[in-house]
C-alpha cells in the first residue's frame, strides 16, 4: 500500500473505481465518490508539506502541485453537484441504474487519469495517462445514446485520436533527440533527465517534435483550428462532464504542452515556442467570440467560452517571462473554477428548464432566484467584470502585454471585448424578463456553486501572499 | 547494423508505405479490410526482422500482437459487421481517387524531404524509417480525412497506428512501455469503436456519418 501523497492520490480513485462498479445503490455511490474525491484532494494537499523525491515515473514539481491540487478540488466539487445532479437524471429516466454504476467508476478513472498524466515523470507515461482520459471521457460523452450524443462521441473519438496519435509520435521523436545523449533504454523517456539534458539534444529533432506536439495535445486543449471536438462533447454529455471537461482535462493537456515548451526553451539551438503558442492563443480568442454570438445552445455557450478562455491561457504563456507567466496561472486557475461553476448552475437550469435552448429560457432570476443570479454573477466573472478574480488574470494579461508587445495586445483586447459583449447580450435574455416555458422546481445543492464563485470574489479582492509567492516562484520556473 | 539487414528493413518499411497508398484508392469495403490486413501483416513482418537485427526479443511480442490482432482478428470481425450490415460493396470518397492519390504522393515526399533533412545527424536506418513512419502516419490521416463512412475511418486510423508502430520500433531501445501501450490502444480503441459501431447500427441502421451530421444540435 502505497503511503506517500502521489501514490495515494494514483490509488484513491482506482480502488473507488474498483468498488463502485459493484454497487448499485446511486445514493451510496454517488455518496462514495464524493467522498473519495475528497480524500484524493486531501492526498494532494499533503504535497505541499512533504515534497517526495522524483523517482522514474513520478514525479512531484512545484509545477505540477498547482495544477494537482485544483484538479483534485474541481473533482471533489463536481463529485458533490453530481451527487444532486444524477438524482433528477434517474428520476426523468435519462439514466438507468446500470449506466450510472458505470458512469461512477468511469469518473474516478477518469480523476485518475488525469492525477497520473499530471505527475507522470516519464513522456511515455504521460501520453498513456492522457489516451486513458481521453477514451474515458468518449465513453462519458456518449453515455445518453441519443443521436447528439453518439455524433458528439464519434467525432470527439475521431479527433481525440488523431490528436493523441499526432502527439504519440513526437513523443518518440524527443526520445530519438535523447537517445544520442543519455544512452539507450527508459532513460530516454524521464522528464527530469530529459531537462538535465536538455541543452545537448539534437534542436532539429526538437522541434520538430514540438509541432507534432503541439498540434497533438493542443487538440485536447482545444486552440482553434482544432477544437471541432469541444463544443459538441460539451453540450451532449452528462453537465458534471462538461465541468470535469472545461475545468480540468484542457488544463491537463495544457500542462503537457507546458512541460514540452520547457524543454524546448532550456535548449539555445531549438526554435522559441512561445510564438506559436501566441498565434494559435489569439486565433482561438477572436475565433471563439465572434462565434459566441451566434449559439442557440447553452452548454455549447460556454464551451465556446472555455476555447477562449484556452485561447488566452496559451497567449499569456506563450509570451512568457515572471509577468504573463504568472498571469496564464492565475488565469488557467479562475477559469477552471469559474467555468465549472457555471456548468453547475447550467446543469440544474437544463434540469429546470427541461431544454439547453438559449431562446427557450428566460427569466430565470424570477423563476429560480438562487440559480439565475448565480449564472449572472458567473457569467459577469467568466466575461472579466471586476472585482472578480479573471478581471484581475485578464488586466494582467493586458498589462504585461501592453509593456511588451503593445501591438499584440490590440487583438487580444478587442477579442476580450468582443466575447464579454456577446455574454452579457445572452446572459441578459437568459437571466432577465418574463418568465417562459415549463418550469420545475429544482432539489439543487447549490454548494459547489456558491463554493467557487466565492474563492473567485475572494481571489479578485485578495489574493493571499504566500500563494502569490507561489505563483510566482512557478512562474519565474516557467521562464 | 550489416549491409542486408539493412536492406531488408528498408525493403518491409518501404512496402508498409506503399500498401498504405494502395488503402487509398480500394473502393469496395471487404478489399479495404483486404488490404488493410496485408498492411498490418508486413507491419508484423518488419517488427519481426527488427527484433531480430536490433537483437531485442521483447519485439518479436509486439510482432506477435500485430499479426494477430490488426491482420487477423480486426479483419475478420470487421468483415462479418459490414456483412450485416450490408455495406461490403461500396466505399463514399468525398474527392475523387485521382486527387487523393495526388494529395498521398505529395504527403510521402513532404515526409521524406522534412525527416532527412532534420535528421541528418541521426543514423540511417532510423532516419529513412522515421521517414517512411510519418509517411504511413499522414497516409492514414488522409484517409480519414476523405473518407465519409465509419469503417473506413476507423480503417484509416488503425492504419496510422500501424505507422506509429513502425516509428516506436525503429527508435532503437525505446522502453517496452510505448510500444505495449501501442498495442493495447488499438485494442481499446477497437473496443470503443465497435460498442459505437453497434450503437450506431441500432439507432440509425447505417454507419455512414453523413447521416449523423444532421443531428447537430443546432443548425448552421
Amino acid at each position: 500500500m502505497p503511503t506517500s501523497g502521489e501514490g495515494l492520490i494514483l490509488a484513491i480513485p482506482l480502488v473507488t473505481a474498483a468498488l463502485l462498479i459493484f454497487i448499485s445503490n446511486y445514493r451510496l455511490s454517488a455518496r462514495l465518490n464524493a467522498a473519495s474525491a475528497f480524500l484524493t484532494l486531501l492526498a494532494a494537499l499533503s504535497l505541499f508539506v512533504r515534497k517526495p523525491a522524483p523517482g522514474p515515473y513520478l514525479l512531484v514539481d512545484d509545477l505540477n502541485i498547482v495544477f494537482v491540487v485544483l484538479n483534485t478540488f474541481v473533482g471533489f466539487t463536481t463529485a458533490v453537484f453530481s451527487a444532486s445532479y444524477i438524482a433528477h437524471e434517474l428520476e426523468t429516466g435519462r439514466l438507468t441504474r446500470a449506466q450510472l454504476r458505470f458512469y461512477h467508476a468511469m469518473y474516478q478513472i477518469l480523476l485518475f487519469a488525469m492525477s497520473l498524466s499530471l505527475l507522470a515523470n516519464n513522456i511515455g507515461l504521460m501520453w498513456v495517462a492522457i489516451e486513458l482520459a481521453t477514451l474515458t471521457t468518449v465513453l462519458m460523452v456518449g453515455i445518453y445514446r441519443t443521436h447528439e450524443a453518439l455524433e458528439a462521441a464519434w467525432k470527439y473519438f475521431i479527433l481525440g485520436s488523431v490528436g493523441i496519435a499526432l502527439a504519440l509520435f513526437g513523443t518518440i521523436l524527443v526520445y530519438m533527440a535523447a537517445r544520442p545523449v543519455v544512452g539507450e533504454g527508459p532513460d530516454g523517456m524521464v522528464w527530469t533527465i530529459l531537462i538535465e539534458h536538455a541543452a545537448k539534444l539534437d534542436p532539429a529533432l526538437l522541434n520538430l517534435a514540438f509541432i507534432f506536439l503541439l498540434l497533438g495535445y493542443g487538440t485536447k486543449v482545444g486552440l482553434a483550428p482544432l477544437h471541432a471536438w469541444l463544443p459538441d462533447a460539451h453540450a451532449e454529455g452528462p453537465t458534471p462532464i462538461s465541468a470535469v471537461l472545461s475545468g480540468l482535462l484542457l488544463n491537463v493537456a495544457l500542462h503537457a504542452v507546458l512541460r514540452f515548451k520547457l524543454l524546448l526553451a532550456a535548449n539555445p539551438g531549438a526554435i522559441a515556442p512561445g510564438p506559436l503558442l501566441v498565434t494559435m492563443g489569439l486565433v482561438s480568442l477572436i475565433f471563439a467570440g465572434f462565434m459566441l454570438y451566434r449559439r442557440r445552445d447553452i452548454k455549447r455557450l460556454f464551451a465556446y467560452s472555455s476555447i477562449e478562455h484556452m485561447g488566452i491561457i496559451a497567449f499569456a504563456f506563450g509570451m512568457g517571462g515572471p509577468l504573463a507567466n504568472f498571469a496564464g496561472l492565475l488565469h488557467m486557475t479562475m477559469h477552471s473554477l469559474t467555468k465549472s461553476g457555471i456548468f453547475f448552475a447550467v446543469g440544474h437550469i437544463a434540469q429546470a428548464k427541461d431544454t439547453q435552448k438559449i431562446a427557450e429560457i428566460r427569466g430565470l432570476t424570477v423563476s429560480h432566484p438562487l440559480l439565475g443570479w448565480g449564472l449572472v454573477v458567473g457569467v459577469a466573472a467568466i466575461a472579466g467584470m471586476p472585482p472578480l478574480g479573471v478581471f484581475m488574470s485578464e488586466f494582467l494579461v493586458v498589462s504585461s502585454t501592453f509593456a511588451r508587445e503593445p501591438l499584440l495586445a490590440i487583438p487580444l483586447v478587442i477579442g476580450l471585448l468582443v466575447a464579454f459583449g456577446a455574454l452579457l447580450l445572452k446572459v441578459h435574455g437568459l437571466a432577465f424578463g418574463e418568465p417562459t416555458g415549463v418550469s420545475h422546481p429544482v432539489k439543487a445543492s447549490y454548494l459547489p456553486m456558491i463554493a467557487h464563485f466565492g474563492l473567485v470574489l475572494v481571489a479578485g479582492l485578495y489574493l493571499p501572499p504566500p500563494l502569490v509567492a507561489w505563483f510566482q516562484h512557478v512562474a519565474v520556473l516557467l521562464h | 547494423m550489416d549491409k542486408f539487414a539493412f536492406d531488408v528493413a528498408h525493403f518491409l518499411a518501404g512496402s508498409l508505405v506503399l500498401v498504405s497508398l494502395m488503402l487509398l484508392y480500394q473502393d469496395r469495403l471487404s478489399a479495404l479490410l483486404n488490404v488493410f490486413a496485408f498492411q498490418a501483416m508486413v507491419l508484423a513482418l518488419s517488427v519481426a526482422w527488427q527484433a531480430y537485427a536490433q537483437g531485442a526479443p521483447h519485439l518479436y511480442l509486439t510482432a506477435a500482437i500485430a499479426l494477430s490482432v490488426k491482420a487477423i482478428i480486426i479483419p475478420v470481425a470487421l468483415h462479418r459487421m459490414i456483412r450485416r450490415l450490408g455495406i461490403h460493396r461500396e466505399v463514399e470518397t468525398a474527392i475523387n481517387i485521382g486527387p487523393t492519390m495526388l494529395a498521398g504522393l505529395g504527403l510521402v515526399a513532404l515526409s521524406m524531404v522534412v525527416i532527412l533533412r532534420v535528421t541528418a545527424a541521426a543514423d540511417m536506418l532510423a532516419r529513412e524509417d522515421l521517414a517512411f513512419a510519418l509517411s504511413v502516419v499522414l497516409l492514414g490521416l488522409l484517409m480519414m480525412v476523405t473518407r465519409r463512412n465509419a469503417v473506413s475511418q476507423v480503417v484509416g486510423f488503425m492504419s496510422l497506428e500501424n505507422g506509429l508502430i513502425l516509428a516506436a520500433t525503429g527508435a532503437k531501445g525505446m522502453p517496452f512501455v510505448v510500444e505495449i501501450s501501442v498495442a493495447f490502444s488499438v485494442l481499446i480503441a477497437f473496443i470503443v469503436i465497435g460498442i459505437f459501431l453497434f450503437r450506431i447500427r441500432e439507432r440509425f441502421d447505417s454507419v455512414d456519418l453523413e447521416a449523423l451530421d444532421d443531428f447537430r444540435g443546432e443548425s448552421r
